[in-house]
Protein backbone atom coordinates (compact mmCIF):
# COMPACT_ATOMS: atom_id res chain seq x y z
CA UNK A 1 0.00 0.00 0.00
CA UNK A 2 1.27 3.67 -1.11
CA UNK A 3 0.13 6.09 1.09
CA UNK A 4 0.42 10.27 -0.36
CA UNK A 5 1.43 12.70 2.36
CA UNK A 6 0.01 16.22 1.27
CA UNK A 7 2.33 19.00 2.07
CA UNK A 8 0.98 22.27 2.87
CA UNK A 9 1.36 25.54 0.36
CA UNK A 10 3.59 27.13 2.79
CA UNK A 11 6.09 24.48 4.65
CA UNK A 12 7.62 25.75 8.07
CA UNK A 13 7.99 24.44 11.62
CA UNK A 14 4.34 24.56 12.34
CA UNK A 15 2.69 23.59 9.05
CA UNK A 16 5.06 20.60 8.81
CA UNK A 17 3.17 19.20 11.71
CA UNK A 18 0.28 18.33 8.99
CA UNK A 19 2.80 16.13 7.05
CA UNK A 20 3.79 14.24 10.60
CA UNK A 21 0.15 14.22 11.12
CA UNK A 22 -0.68 12.39 8.21
CA UNK A 23 2.58 10.46 8.52
CA UNK A 24 3.18 9.36 12.42
CA UNK A 25 0.28 6.61 12.16
CA UNK A 26 1.64 4.74 9.18
CA UNK A 27 4.46 1.52 9.84
CA UNK A 28 7.52 2.30 8.78
CA UNK A 29 7.87 0.44 5.82
CA UNK A 30 4.70 1.68 4.16
CA UNK A 31 5.79 3.14 1.41
CA UNK A 32 4.93 6.93 1.16
CA UNK A 33 4.59 9.71 -1.15
CA UNK A 34 5.50 13.43 -0.50
CA UNK A 35 3.52 15.68 -2.57
CA UNK A 36 5.01 19.11 -2.80
CA UNK A 37 3.51 19.83 -6.34
CA UNK A 38 1.55 22.57 -4.50
CA UNK A 39 4.06 24.12 -2.37
CA UNK A 40 4.41 27.70 -2.88
CA UNK A 41 7.13 28.45 0.15
CA UNK A 42 9.04 26.63 2.32
CA UNK A 43 11.16 27.62 5.42
CA UNK A 44 14.80 26.26 6.25
CA UNK A 45 13.15 24.45 8.70
CA UNK A 46 10.73 22.87 6.16
CA UNK A 47 13.76 21.69 3.73
CA UNK A 48 15.95 20.25 6.38
CA UNK A 49 12.47 18.11 7.99
CA UNK A 50 11.58 17.24 5.04
CA UNK A 51 15.23 14.98 4.27
CA UNK A 52 14.70 13.83 7.56
CA UNK A 53 11.65 12.52 7.20
CA UNK A 54 13.12 10.21 4.28
CA UNK A 55 15.80 9.24 6.30
CA UNK A 56 13.55 8.32 9.26
CA UNK A 57 11.45 5.94 7.19
CA UNK A 58 12.28 2.17 5.60
CA UNK A 59 11.30 2.53 2.66
CA UNK A 60 12.20 4.75 -0.03
CA UNK A 61 9.69 7.43 -0.21
CA UNK A 62 8.89 8.99 -3.87
CA UNK A 63 8.65 12.63 -4.02
CA UNK A 64 6.39 15.02 -6.34
CA UNK A 65 8.27 17.90 -6.71
CA UNK A 66 6.91 21.74 -7.16
CA UNK A 67 5.27 22.36 -9.87
CA UNK A 68 5.76 26.34 -9.50
CA UNK A 69 9.21 26.63 -11.47
CA UNK A 70 10.26 29.40 -9.08
CA UNK A 71 9.66 27.24 -6.15
CA UNK A 72 11.51 24.17 -8.04
CA UNK A 73 14.25 26.80 -8.49
CA UNK A 74 14.65 27.58 -5.22
CA UNK A 75 15.02 24.91 -3.47
CA UNK A 76 17.45 23.87 -6.11
CA UNK A 77 19.40 26.58 -5.23
CA UNK A 78 19.59 25.93 -1.70
CA UNK A 79 20.96 22.18 -3.07
CA UNK A 80 17.52 20.76 -1.78
CA UNK A 81 17.16 18.24 -5.11
CA UNK A 82 21.04 17.27 -4.65
CA UNK A 83 20.46 15.83 -1.12
CA UNK A 84 16.58 14.64 -1.55
CA UNK A 85 17.64 12.82 -4.84
CA UNK A 86 19.53 10.50 -2.89
CA UNK A 87 16.96 9.98 0.06
CA UNK A 88 14.16 10.46 -2.28
CA UNK A 89 12.69 8.80 -5.84
CA UNK A 90 12.12 12.32 -7.27
CA UNK A 91 9.35 12.61 -10.31
CA UNK A 92 8.67 15.86 -12.08
CA UNK A 93 10.72 18.17 -13.49
CA UNK A 94 13.83 19.93 -11.19
CA UNK A 95 14.71 23.08 -12.32
CA UNK A 96 18.48 23.55 -12.07
CA UNK A 97 20.35 26.54 -11.52
CA UNK A 98 23.59 27.80 -10.66
CA UNK A 99 22.48 31.31 -9.75
CA UNK A 100 23.09 32.42 -6.05
CA UNK A 101 20.50 32.89 -3.87
CA UNK A 102 21.46 35.81 -1.88
CA UNK A 103 19.46 35.40 1.06
CA UNK A 104 21.03 31.89 1.73
CA UNK A 105 23.81 31.73 3.85
CA UNK A 106 23.96 28.66 3.81
CA UNK A 107 22.17 25.84 1.69
CA UNK A 108 21.13 23.00 2.89
CA UNK A 109 24.27 20.49 4.33
CA UNK A 110 24.78 17.67 5.71
CA UNK A 111 25.99 17.31 9.21
CA UNK A 112 27.77 13.52 10.21
CA UNK A 113 30.67 14.17 11.84
CA UNK A 114 33.06 16.76 13.30
CA UNK A 115 35.09 18.03 10.19
CA UNK A 116 31.06 19.04 8.53
CA UNK A 117 30.73 21.69 11.39
CA UNK A 118 34.15 22.87 10.72
CA UNK A 119 33.21 23.27 7.16
CA UNK A 120 29.72 25.03 7.91
CA UNK A 121 31.75 27.56 10.46
CA UNK A 122 34.17 28.30 7.92
CA UNK A 123 31.43 29.17 4.76
CA UNK A 124 29.18 30.63 7.38
CA UNK A 125 31.62 33.40 8.69
CA UNK A 126 32.14 34.74 4.59
CA UNK A 127 28.48 35.49 4.20
CA UNK A 128 27.17 36.21 8.09
CA UNK A 129 28.30 39.59 8.21
CA UNK A 130 26.58 41.17 5.25
CA UNK A 131 23.26 39.52 6.37
CA UNK A 132 22.90 40.41 9.86
CA UNK A 133 24.59 43.85 9.86
CA UNK A 134 23.73 45.67 6.90
CA UNK A 135 20.25 43.65 5.93
CA UNK A 136 19.14 43.30 9.83
CA UNK A 137 20.80 46.09 11.26
CA UNK A 138 22.12 44.36 14.35
CA UNK A 139 24.90 45.07 15.76
CA UNK A 140 28.37 43.66 14.36
CA UNK A 141 29.27 41.68 18.02
CA UNK A 142 26.73 39.47 16.82
CA UNK A 143 28.48 37.92 13.84
CA UNK A 144 30.91 35.67 16.00
CA UNK A 145 27.86 34.62 18.46
CA UNK A 146 25.83 33.89 15.67
CA UNK A 147 28.28 31.56 14.30
CA UNK A 148 29.31 29.74 17.70
CA UNK A 149 25.25 29.08 18.05
CA UNK A 150 25.11 27.56 14.75
CA UNK A 151 28.22 25.78 16.18
CA UNK A 152 26.70 24.47 18.92
CA UNK A 153 22.91 23.07 17.71
CA UNK A 154 25.07 21.09 14.36
CA UNK A 155 27.11 19.49 17.49
CA UNK A 156 24.05 17.88 18.98
CA UNK A 157 24.19 15.85 16.12
CA UNK A 158 27.37 14.34 16.19
CA UNK A 159 26.83 14.16 19.36
CA UNK A 160 23.91 12.93 20.16
CA UNK A 161 21.87 12.07 17.51
CA UNK A 162 23.69 8.65 16.43
CA UNK A 163 23.08 9.30 12.93
CA UNK A 164 23.36 12.15 9.89
CA UNK A 165 21.17 15.56 9.60
CA UNK A 166 20.99 18.27 8.13
CA UNK A 167 21.47 22.33 8.83
CA UNK A 168 20.86 25.46 6.69
CA UNK A 169 20.86 29.15 7.16
CA UNK A 170 18.16 31.70 5.13
CA UNK A 171 17.05 35.19 5.78
CA UNK A 172 13.78 36.16 4.71
CA UNK A 173 10.24 38.46 6.29
CA UNK A 174 8.55 36.95 8.86
CA UNK A 175 5.09 37.50 8.51
CA UNK A 176 2.91 35.99 11.49
CA UNK A 177 3.26 39.47 13.12
CA UNK A 178 3.22 43.27 12.78
CA UNK A 179 2.91 42.99 8.77
CA UNK A 180 6.55 41.64 8.26
CA UNK A 181 10.27 42.02 9.61
CA UNK A 182 13.37 40.41 8.48
CA UNK A 183 14.62 37.14 10.06
CA UNK A 184 17.36 35.08 9.74
CA UNK A 185 17.20 31.19 10.76
CA UNK A 186 18.79 28.42 11.25
CA UNK A 187 17.17 25.53 11.16
CA UNK A 188 18.73 22.19 12.34
CA UNK A 189 16.53 18.54 12.07
CA UNK A 190 18.05 14.94 12.61
CA UNK A 191 15.85 11.82 12.32
CA UNK A 192 18.29 10.07 15.16
CA UNK A 193 17.41 8.95 19.06
CA UNK A 194 15.96 12.28 20.00
CA UNK A 195 16.39 13.87 23.59
CA UNK A 196 14.68 11.57 25.40
CA UNK A 197 16.06 8.28 24.35
CA UNK A 198 19.97 10.57 24.60
CA UNK A 199 19.23 11.14 28.85
CA UNK A 200 18.11 8.01 29.03
CA UNK A 201 21.19 6.33 28.20
CA UNK A 202 23.20 7.83 30.67
CA UNK A 203 24.71 5.75 33.48
CA UNK A 204 22.78 5.89 36.36
CA UNK A 205 19.66 7.10 35.03
CA UNK A 206 16.63 6.75 36.76
CA UNK A 207 13.22 7.62 35.36
CA UNK A 208 11.06 10.03 37.12
CA UNK A 209 7.05 9.85 37.61
CA UNK A 210 6.75 11.92 34.82
CA UNK A 211 9.10 11.37 31.74
CA UNK A 212 8.54 11.65 28.71
CA UNK A 213 10.08 13.46 25.84
CA UNK A 214 8.31 17.39 27.29
CA UNK A 215 10.46 16.31 29.99
CA UNK A 216 13.52 15.25 28.21
CA UNK A 217 13.61 18.99 26.44
CA UNK A 218 12.96 20.97 29.55
CA UNK A 219 15.69 19.20 31.69
CA UNK A 220 18.33 19.36 28.23
CA UNK A 221 17.30 23.38 26.85
CA UNK A 222 16.34 24.73 30.68
CA UNK A 223 18.30 22.64 33.17
CA UNK A 224 21.37 21.76 31.24
CA UNK A 225 21.32 18.18 31.63
CA UNK A 226 23.53 15.68 29.10
CA UNK A 227 23.70 12.27 28.96
CA UNK A 228 27.65 12.36 29.88
CA UNK A 229 28.85 12.82 33.93
CA UNK A 230 31.11 15.29 32.64
CA UNK A 231 30.19 18.47 34.22
CA UNK A 232 31.64 20.48 31.06
CA UNK A 233 28.68 18.72 29.27
CA UNK A 234 24.89 20.76 28.46
CA UNK A 235 26.73 24.32 28.25
CA UNK A 236 26.19 24.54 24.05
CA UNK A 237 22.58 24.28 24.46
CA UNK A 238 22.54 26.89 27.63
CA UNK A 239 24.78 28.98 25.15
CA UNK A 240 22.42 28.84 22.66
CA UNK A 241 19.43 29.84 25.01
CA UNK A 242 21.97 33.08 26.43
CA UNK A 243 22.31 34.16 22.69
CA UNK A 244 18.53 34.25 21.70
CA UNK A 245 17.90 36.21 24.69
CA UNK A 246 20.37 38.90 24.56
CA UNK A 247 19.25 39.24 20.51
CA UNK A 248 15.28 39.00 21.01
CA UNK A 249 15.42 35.61 19.00
CA UNK A 250 13.22 32.81 19.45
CA UNK A 251 14.73 29.02 20.34
CA UNK A 252 12.11 26.14 19.36
CA UNK A 253 13.30 22.44 19.78
CA UNK A 254 10.76 19.83 18.76
CA UNK A 255 12.00 15.82 19.51
CA UNK A 256 9.51 13.02 19.51
CA UNK A 257 6.21 14.18 20.59
CA UNK A 258 7.08 18.05 21.98
CA UNK A 259 8.21 21.28 21.39
CA UNK A 260 10.09 23.29 23.61
CA UNK A 261 10.66 27.20 22.34
CA UNK A 262 12.45 30.14 24.86
CA UNK A 263 10.14 32.64 23.23
CA UNK A 264 11.56 36.31 22.63
CA UNK A 265 10.93 39.05 24.99
CA UNK A 266 9.70 40.96 22.17
CA UNK A 267 5.96 40.92 20.75
CA UNK A 268 7.03 39.89 16.81
CA UNK A 269 5.86 36.21 17.45
CA UNK A 270 3.71 34.05 20.00
CA UNK A 271 4.33 30.14 20.76
CA UNK A 272 3.87 28.33 23.56
CA UNK A 273 6.63 27.68 25.47
CA UNK A 274 5.42 23.95 25.67
CA UNK A 275 3.65 21.89 23.18
CA UNK A 276 2.78 17.90 24.03
CA UNK A 277 1.35 15.34 22.49
CA UNK A 278 2.32 16.21 18.65
CA UNK A 279 2.70 13.74 16.45
CA UNK A 280 5.71 11.60 17.12
CA UNK A 281 8.62 12.39 14.58
CA UNK A 282 12.26 11.14 15.69
CA UNK A 283 15.43 12.55 16.20
CA UNK A 284 15.64 16.89 16.99
CA UNK A 285 14.40 19.52 15.26
CA UNK A 286 15.57 23.00 16.24
CA UNK A 287 15.07 26.47 14.42
CA UNK A 288 16.78 29.65 15.76
CA UNK A 289 15.00 32.92 14.66
CA UNK A 290 16.50 35.80 15.62
CA UNK A 291 14.51 39.26 13.84
CA UNK A 292 15.79 42.37 12.52
CA UNK A 293 16.88 45.26 14.66
CA UNK A 294 14.18 48.32 14.15
CA UNK A 295 14.22 51.66 15.67
CA UNK B 1 61.79 31.72 31.17
CA UNK B 2 58.11 32.22 29.81
CA UNK B 3 56.75 29.95 27.35
CA UNK B 4 54.62 30.89 24.96
CA UNK B 5 52.17 28.53 23.10
CA UNK B 6 50.21 29.77 19.58
CA UNK B 7 46.59 27.85 19.81
CA UNK B 8 46.12 28.27 16.54
CA UNK B 9 49.48 26.65 15.51
CA UNK B 10 48.22 24.10 17.91
CA UNK B 11 44.93 23.96 15.91
CA UNK B 12 47.07 23.88 12.88
CA UNK B 13 49.33 21.03 14.12
CA UNK B 14 46.83 18.30 15.41
CA UNK B 15 43.68 18.53 13.53
CA UNK B 16 43.60 20.78 10.29
CA UNK B 17 46.47 23.19 8.36
CA UNK B 18 43.23 24.43 7.31
CA UNK B 19 41.06 25.26 10.15
CA UNK B 20 41.26 28.36 12.07
CA UNK B 21 37.77 28.06 14.63
CA UNK B 22 38.20 26.05 17.49
CA UNK B 23 34.97 24.75 16.79
CA UNK B 24 33.51 21.00 18.28
CA UNK B 25 34.73 18.74 21.20
CA UNK B 26 36.97 16.49 19.33
CA UNK B 27 38.88 19.86 17.78
CA UNK B 28 39.29 21.09 21.67
CA UNK B 29 40.37 17.91 22.69
CA UNK B 30 43.13 17.29 20.16
CA UNK B 31 44.62 20.56 20.67
CA UNK B 32 44.60 20.32 24.49
CA UNK B 33 46.78 17.07 23.99
CA UNK B 34 49.07 18.93 21.97
CA UNK B 35 49.31 21.62 24.27
CA UNK B 36 50.31 19.43 27.45
CA UNK B 37 52.74 17.49 25.24
CA UNK B 38 54.16 20.93 24.84
CA UNK B 39 53.85 21.48 28.37
CA UNK B 40 55.69 17.97 29.26
CA UNK B 41 58.94 19.58 27.46
CA UNK B 42 58.99 22.63 29.15
CA UNK B 43 59.29 21.37 32.74
CA UNK B 44 57.78 21.00 36.17
CA UNK B 45 57.95 24.10 37.26
CA UNK B 46 56.70 27.30 34.18
CA UNK B 47 54.69 30.26 32.90
CA UNK B 48 53.02 29.84 30.11
CA UNK B 49 51.57 31.92 27.31
CA UNK B 50 48.21 30.48 26.07
CA UNK B 51 47.36 33.02 22.96
CA UNK B 52 44.46 32.87 21.04
CA UNK B 53 45.26 36.06 19.28
CA UNK B 54 44.83 34.18 15.77
CA UNK B 55 42.18 32.14 16.85
CA UNK B 56 38.95 33.05 14.96
CA UNK B 57 35.76 31.72 16.62
CA UNK B 58 35.94 29.44 19.89
CA UNK B 59 32.96 27.95 20.91
CA UNK B 60 31.43 26.27 24.54
CA UNK B 61 32.89 22.78 23.95
CA UNK B 62 36.31 24.09 22.63
CA UNK B 63 36.45 26.39 25.81
CA UNK B 64 35.27 23.46 27.50
CA UNK B 65 38.02 21.01 26.41
CA UNK B 66 41.01 23.67 25.89
CA UNK B 67 40.32 26.23 29.11
CA UNK B 68 38.52 24.49 31.47
CA UNK B 69 40.08 20.50 31.23
CA UNK B 70 43.92 22.36 30.75
CA UNK B 71 43.26 24.13 34.11
CA UNK B 72 41.80 21.23 35.98
CA UNK B 73 44.87 19.00 35.13
CA UNK B 74 46.93 21.77 36.50
CA UNK B 75 44.88 23.80 38.90
CA UNK B 76 43.83 22.20 41.95
CA UNK B 77 43.92 23.04 45.61
CA UNK B 78 44.94 19.76 46.32
CA UNK B 79 47.12 18.31 43.64
CA UNK B 80 48.21 19.65 40.92
CA UNK B 81 49.96 17.99 38.52
CA UNK B 82 52.76 20.37 38.36
CA UNK B 83 53.53 23.95 39.32
CA UNK B 84 52.50 25.71 35.58
CA UNK B 85 50.98 29.01 35.59
CA UNK B 86 49.12 30.19 32.73
CA UNK B 87 48.39 33.42 31.58
CA UNK B 88 46.10 33.95 28.46
CA UNK B 89 46.43 36.24 25.84
CA UNK B 90 44.49 37.53 22.90
CA UNK B 91 41.58 36.52 24.20
CA UNK B 92 38.31 38.15 22.45
CA UNK B 93 34.98 39.92 23.41
CA UNK B 94 33.50 36.64 21.29
CA UNK B 95 36.30 34.30 23.02
CA UNK B 96 35.70 35.95 26.43
CA UNK B 97 31.88 34.45 26.75
CA UNK B 98 33.01 31.08 26.04
CA UNK B 99 35.36 30.89 28.87
CA UNK B 100 33.52 33.01 31.22
CA UNK B 101 30.64 30.11 30.58
CA UNK B 102 33.34 27.10 31.05
CA UNK B 103 35.16 28.81 34.61
CA UNK B 104 31.60 29.39 35.88
CA UNK B 105 30.93 25.71 35.20
CA UNK B 106 33.83 24.45 37.03
CA UNK B 107 34.39 27.18 39.34
CA UNK B 108 37.66 28.12 37.64
CA UNK B 109 39.80 31.10 37.40
CA UNK B 110 42.43 32.63 35.27
CA UNK B 111 44.39 35.62 34.29
CA UNK B 112 43.65 37.55 31.36
CA UNK B 113 46.43 40.02 29.50
CA UNK B 114 45.53 42.76 27.42
CA UNK B 115 46.85 44.55 24.69
CA UNK B 116 47.81 47.31 26.83
CA UNK B 117 49.51 44.95 29.21
CA UNK B 118 46.68 45.26 31.74
CA UNK B 119 46.05 41.33 33.40
CA UNK B 120 42.90 40.72 35.21
CA UNK B 121 41.44 37.78 36.71
CA UNK B 122 38.42 35.91 35.63
CA UNK B 123 36.40 33.49 36.60
CA UNK B 124 35.02 32.33 40.04
CA UNK B 125 36.95 34.24 42.88
CA UNK B 126 35.70 35.34 46.46
CA UNK B 127 35.56 39.09 46.67
CA UNK B 128 38.14 38.94 49.41
CA UNK B 129 40.28 36.79 47.42
CA UNK B 130 40.03 39.17 44.19
CA UNK B 131 41.22 42.15 46.30
CA UNK B 132 43.92 40.15 47.80
CA UNK B 133 45.23 39.38 44.20
CA UNK B 134 44.97 43.29 43.04
CA UNK B 135 47.04 44.02 45.98
CA UNK B 136 49.86 41.58 45.30
CA UNK B 137 49.05 42.58 41.70
CA UNK B 138 49.57 46.78 42.47
CA UNK B 139 52.41 46.22 44.75
CA UNK B 140 54.22 43.93 41.80
CA UNK B 141 55.49 41.28 45.40
CA UNK B 142 53.37 40.88 48.11
CA UNK B 143 53.85 39.12 51.76
CA UNK B 144 50.68 37.99 53.68
CA UNK B 145 51.07 40.95 55.74
CA UNK B 146 50.19 43.46 52.93
CA UNK B 147 46.90 41.93 52.26
CA UNK B 148 46.47 41.43 56.16
CA UNK B 149 46.65 45.20 56.21
CA UNK B 150 45.25 46.47 53.11
CA UNK B 151 41.73 44.00 54.23
CA UNK B 152 41.80 43.95 57.38
CA UNK B 153 42.59 40.07 57.94
CA UNK B 154 44.72 38.28 60.29
CA UNK B 155 47.82 37.28 59.28
CA UNK B 156 46.73 33.67 59.42
CA UNK B 157 44.09 34.23 57.34
CA UNK B 158 45.81 36.56 54.85
CA UNK B 159 48.38 33.78 54.56
CA UNK B 160 45.81 31.36 53.83
CA UNK B 161 43.72 33.43 51.50
CA UNK B 162 46.86 33.70 49.39
CA UNK B 163 47.88 30.61 49.91
CA UNK B 164 44.75 29.10 48.37
CA UNK B 165 45.56 31.66 45.65
CA UNK B 166 49.10 30.28 44.62
CA UNK B 167 47.10 26.49 44.82
CA UNK B 168 44.97 28.13 42.28
CA UNK B 169 47.65 29.38 40.34
CA UNK B 170 46.95 32.83 39.98
CA UNK B 171 49.85 33.85 41.91
CA UNK B 172 53.75 32.70 41.96
CA UNK B 173 55.13 31.81 45.39
CA UNK B 174 58.73 32.85 45.85
CA UNK B 175 60.07 31.56 49.38
CA UNK B 176 57.43 33.45 51.90
CA UNK B 177 56.88 36.41 48.82
CA UNK B 178 53.84 36.21 45.97
CA UNK B 179 53.60 37.82 42.57
CA UNK B 180 50.50 38.26 40.73
CA UNK B 181 50.52 35.50 37.58
CA UNK B 182 50.23 38.32 34.76
CA UNK B 183 51.53 40.99 36.64
CA UNK B 184 54.19 43.49 35.02
CA UNK B 185 57.21 41.71 37.23
CA UNK B 186 56.58 38.23 35.62
CA UNK B 187 59.18 38.74 32.40
CA UNK B 188 61.73 39.49 35.13
CA UNK B 189 61.22 37.03 38.03
CA UNK B 190 60.01 34.42 35.82
CA UNK B 191 63.53 33.72 34.44
CA UNK B 192 63.87 32.35 38.41
CA UNK B 193 60.75 29.75 37.38
CA UNK B 194 63.26 27.06 36.45
CA UNK B 195 66.58 28.14 38.20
Amino acid sequence: MTTIINVPHSLEDKSFEQVLDQVAPLPLDEKIIVDTRHARWASPYGLTALLALAQSRAERPILYVPEAENVSTYWSRMDFFKHAAELYELQGRVKSTKAAETSVLLEVTSISKSDDVHSVVDKIQQRAQDALVKNLNLDAKITMRFTMALSEVCQNIVEHAGRGGWVAVQTYTWRVRLGGRKVVVIAVADPGIGFRQSLESAPGFQRKDRWDDGQALEETVMRGASRFRDPGRGQGLAGVRRFVGNWDGKLSIRSGTARIAVLPKGDWDEDEPLVEDLSYFPGAQVQITIPERVA
Amino acid sequence: MINHIDVSSMLRKSVCELYSNLVTRPTGAAVRCEIEQELDRIGDRALTIIDFSHVGLLDFSCADEIVAKLLLQYVSIDAPRREVYFVFRGISESHMEAIEAVLERHKLALVTQHADGESRLIGIVGLEERRAWEIISQLGTGVSADVADAIGLSSADAERMLDTLWRRRLLIRYDNAYVAVGSATIPSQATRLDA
